[in-house]
Order: C-alpha cells, then sequence, then structure tokens
C-alpha cells in the first residue's frame, strides 16, 4: 500500500491512476444495465457492447480532468445513447429497419429525461440481455463466455483465465456468438408462456455451470476457483430479484449458496480437497447456509419442491442441518435422490443415490447398485464411480479391489489436487491389507 | 471478496432521531439497488450502545461493563455485510448512498480464519 504522501507526490498521474481504477469499477457495476438498455434500442448485443465501451472511453478520457460525475451511470447512458443516435442516423439511409428504431431513440432522448429512462424498467432490459446471451441456439461454452462477458462484466483475459483456455479461443468464441445471435435474428426479449421455461431452463443451465467450474474445477492445479462461484452467485442473486416468482430459480440459488457454505472446509492446508463426510463443519459459512435455506423455502412455497434444482438443493441441505457428518438424514437423501431419478433418470445420479443408499442401509446395499452401474457406456471415463466404487468395497474389507478402484479413479480425473486425493486413498486401501 | 460496512456514529448513544418518512424511502431505494445488483449479504441496525454490554478480558477476569460507552469517539450504528469483486467497487457503491451526513467504513472480511 503507498502511503497518503507519495501518492500527493506522484501528483497528476495518481490522480489518473485513482480515477481509473474509479472507472473501472464504476464500468463493472453499470455495464450489465448499459449493455441491456443499449440492446434493446438497437436490437443486438454485439453493437450494444460497442457503444457501452465507446461510453467507457470518454469516460477515460474525460473523468480524469473533470472528475467522476454524480450519476456515472446515467452519464455512460446518456454518452452511449448519443452515440447509439449518431450510428443509426448514419445507417438510415441504408436500413429502414434502423430508421425505426432511431426514431424511438430521438423520442426517447426528446421527450424525458436520461435518468428516468435508465432507471424505469432497467430489470426487465437486464432480464432480456441474460435471455439473449444464454439462448439455446448458442453452445454451452459460448453462452458461458457471453453471460461472463456481458452480465459479469468480466474481461475476455479474466474468462480465459477462470476457464484455463487461451485468451484468443474465449475472444473467438465471444464473437462467434454474437454473430450467431444476429444471423438466427434473435430478439431481444423476455420471453413469456411456454417458451419462457425452456429459456429459463438454458439461463439456470449457464450459472450452474459457471458455479461448478468453479466449485470442482474440471482440469488444473486448484480444485476450486472462488471467483468463479462468486460470480455465479451474484448473476444467480440477481436473477432471483429479477424474477422472484420463478421457484427452480431460487432452487438454484439455494443450491449455490448452501454448496458455497462449504468452500473453506472443502480445501485442506496444502489445497488438497477434503470431502464432504471429512469436512469441519465448524468452518462451514453459517451465513450462506441460511440463506440457501431460505431460498429453498421460497422455491418450495412458490410449489417448486420438485424442481430439479430444489430438489439438489434439498440435498444440499440434509448435510447442511446435520451438525455432525454421523447424524446425517441418509435416508431423507435416498428419498429426495428417488425424487430425482424419477424426473431427470440418468447414471450420475444413480451413483448418487447409490453412495446415499450405502450410507442409509449399508455399504452392501450401495456396492449392488454401482455394480449394476458399471457396463453403463456414459460413465465409463467418470471418475467418480471407482471412486465410489472403491469406498463401498473399502468399507466392506475388501481392500485390494478397493485400492486398484482408486488407482484407476486417480487415472480418469483431469485435476491434479483430486488425482493426489485418490492416490492416497489407494495407498491406504494398500496399507489397511498390510495391517489387516 | 466480503466487505463489511460499518456506520459511525458521532456522538455517543443517544436516543437515536427516528429518520424522517422521505430518508427512509431514500435509504430503501439505495439498499433496493444494492439488493437486486446482488451485493448485500446481510445488513442491520444497531440498538444505541447504552443498551449494550462490554466484556474485558484481562488474563482469566472477566469484566463486563454496561454501555454507553461514553469515552467512545466513535460507535458503530449500523452494518451492511457486502458481495463485491473489489474495495474499489465497495467505494463506488457507498458513495451512492444517499446520506448528507456522518462517516462510513469499508472492511474487508479476511478469507483466513481464527481471531
Amino acid at each position: 500500500m503507498r502511503s497518503r504522501s507519495t501518492r500527493a507526490r506522484e501528483g497528476a498521474f495518481a490522480v489518473a491512476t485513482d480515477a481509473h481504477r474509479a472507472i473501472e469499477a464504476i464500468w463493472r457495476i453499470e455495464s450489465a444495465r448499459l449493455i441491456a438498455g443499449l440492446a434493446r434500442l438497437v436490437g443486438d448485443i454485439g453493437t450494444a457492447e460497442e457503444l457501452a465501451q465507446d461510453a467507457l472511453v470518454a469516460a477515460l478520457e474525460q473523468w480524469p480532468t473533470s472528475g467522476v460525475p454524480e450519476r456515472p451511470g446515467a452519464w455512460l447512458m446518456a454518452t452511449a445513447k448519443h452515440r447509439a443516435t449518431d450510428l443509426i442516423r448514419r445507417r438510415r439511409t441504408l436500413e429502414r429497419k434502423y430508421e425505426e428504431l432511431g426514431r424511438d431513440v430521438e423520442r426517447d432522448q426528446g421527450g424525458k429525461d436520461v435518468d428516468t429512462a435508465i432507471d424505469e424498467d432497467f430489470g426487465d432490459d437486464l432480464l432480456g440481455l441474460i435471455f439473449m446471451a444464454c439462448h439455446p441456439v448458442l453452445s454451452k461454452d459460448a453462452r458461458v463466455a457471453l453471460t461472463l462477458r456481458v452480465l459479469g462484466g468480466l474481461t475476455t483475459e479474466e474468462i480465459a483465465r477462470g476457464f484455463l483456455v487461451p485468451v484468443a479461443s474465449i475472444a473467438q468464441r465471444i464473437v462467434r456468438a454474437k454473430r450467431t445471435l444476429t444471423e438466427a435474428h434473435i430478439r431481444f426479449e423476455v420471453p413469456g408462456g411456454p417458451e419462457r421455461v425452456a429459456r429459463l431452463t438454458s439461463v439456470l443451465e449457464v450459472i450452474y455451470l459457471i458455479f461448478n467450474e468453479g466449485y470442482a474445477a474440471t482440469a488444473g492445479e486448484d480444485w476450486v476457483r472462488p471467483a468463479l462461484c462468486e460470480e455465479a452467485i451474484r448473476l444467480g442473486r440477481i436473477l432471483a430479484e429479477l424474477a422472484p416468482t420463478e421457484p427452480e430459480v431460487h432452487g438454484l440459488v439455494a443450491l449455490m449458496e448452501i454448496h458455497a457454505s462449504r468452500l473453506r472446509a472443502r480445501v485442506g492446508p496444502s489445497g488438497e480437497p477434503v470431502l464432504l463426510l471429512d469436512q469441519d463443519r465448524a468452518r462451514w459459512d453459517r451465513l450462506l447456509i441460511g440463506r440457501g435455506l431460505v431460498a429453498l423455502e421460497r422455491a418450495e412455497t412458490l410449489g417448486g419442491a420438485l424442481g430439479p434444482y430444489a430438489l439438489q438443493a434439498a440435498i444440499a441441505a440434509c448435510h447442511a442441518r446435520a451438525a455432525t457428518a454421523a447424524e446425517t438424514d441418509w435416508p431423507r437423501i435416498v428419498a429426495l435422490y428417488d425424487a430425482v431419478a424419477e424426473l431427470a433418470p440418468s447414471p450420475v445420479v444413480e451413483l448418487n443415490r447409490a453412495v446415499a443408499v450405502g450410507m442409509a442401509f449399508g455399504p452392501a446395499a450401495g456396492l449392488d447398485l454401482v455394480d449394476a452401474l458399471v457396463p453403463e457406456p456414459s460413465l465409463k471415463a467418470y471418475h467418480l464411480l471407482p471412486a465410489v466404487r472403491g469406498d463401498l468395497l473399502r468399507k466392506l474389507g475388501r481392500s485390494d479391489e478397493a485400492r486398484a478402484e482408486f488407482e484407476r479413479a486417480a487415472s480418469l480425473t483431469q485435476n491434479v489436487r483430486e488425482r493426489e486425493l485418490l492416490q492416497r486413498r489407494a495407498a491406504e486401501c494398500a496399507a489397511e491389507r498390510m495391517a489387516g | 471478496m466480503r466487505v463489511l460496512v460499518l456506520a459511525k456514529e458521532g456522538e455517543q448513544s443517544k436516543a437515536a432521531t427516528p429518520p424522517t418518512p422521505e430518508a427512509m424511502a431514500e435509504y430503501q431505494k439505495f439498499n433496493g439497488e444494492l439488493v437486486k445488483a446482488g451485493v448485500v449479504v446481510a445488513a442491520g441496525r444497531l440498538s444505541p450502545s447504552s443498551q449494550g454490554r462490554r466484556v474485558q478480558f484481562d488474563g482469566k477476569k472477566r469484566t463486563v461493563i454496561d454501555g454507553p460507552f461514553a469515552e467512545t469517539k466513535e460507535l458503530v450504528a449500523g452494518y451492511w455485510l457486502w458481495q463485491v469483486r473489489s474495495m474499489d467497487e465497495a467505494i463506488e457503491w457507498l458513495k451512492r448512498a444517499p446520506y448528507d451526513g456522518g462517516t462510513f467504513e469499508i472492511r474487508e472480511v479476511s478469507q483466513h480464519e481464527g481471531a
């Protein structure tokens, strides 16, 4: 930290740096709203983002000398809208569509003051932007990148770092996503009726993907990347405010809050993963658990107890409510997995259910279920299948088989930290065999 | 990152003057914006320090002191817990608060646990 006097000596340069930092922070706060409002105006995310960036450049040029305006968000919007009008006028002779929009902009600007124009309905604009960035016409990867960029205000570099992907790939993904939206003539809208359900599912999927990438990093050195979790939770909380009557939104928020409550406890002193039942529950974040339980209750009150996210949140809540691992209500967890399996049957759900059955009714019962999953083609390369099987075999005293399963699981995971954990468990099995 | 925003009260513990309905509405509007932006994790207003207690530690000895705490220059009147991406972002949010007096303090909640 630099002292105040050093700062003073650095004079104008320091002032400019401070202003830049303030502008960066303001950008983070305002960019999504700004892009959303502009996207409604011009119809596409690409142009909206360019106009917003132009306004940012203008701020970077002017604010260091003029000072940050009292209502920076309104200033940015007014500047961007001004440019939008120019742009639309230039295009007017070419495209009739833009002509109509141009008239809308002029009417908008002439009629009422800019502040009101921004405060009004910005919620709907933001929701429209979320639906557009998460449109099912885009691939999952594209949706994730575009969402983090336009709604999270993250730079391409930050997204690339989060997903351990080269910067150029993310940049290309975003460019391509915008082009796809334009080519598919995706409108800026808040969908209603039956379409809304499908579109909302796509939005929730994107947020949960971002969360999970942070929560259990599929690749790389780190076991967790909390920044991605935080971003996903922030998006979830914003969405819950924008669409407060959608039970599954609250279900997803509940799931993320409760899972995030364990973030600190699931990483050991040297960065190694600590599994749920081995975690020190005193390190769980009670505040997040409380928020998660409230969100879950809201989902249930709205009639969404059996939604896929609410059900998973209910399972997470069973763990959160148990003061010790031994007090976990496993039969209830089995029942909840039954409901999940009925709703969206999948081999991964069956595997999780098998774990719960093993805890509720003994390892032999769990192993029967896991063994039935072994031939499943979609689980062939899934490291958690041998990991779970190894765990159950170990409890049954079949250390040799257990060790082989842990070794297989270790060879299948892409995450360095998780591989180390699985190798350690394999070694423990070998040691047990020696001792026994 | 999580930050704790502390509202400091200048004078100790006189019965708090109830805010005007206009000020209340302004505050609620601002707080609503924070909630919509996914910033607020928790918030609370504290009762006057005349109703507070202090426990002083000295070796094995514990001394309980009743409020008000006359010697204290700055007392906490209320708090927010915010989830933000940087200290700068917290500052920019706080600057928008509809207050025309007083001091607010922003402190990062440490990622490390323990006392």
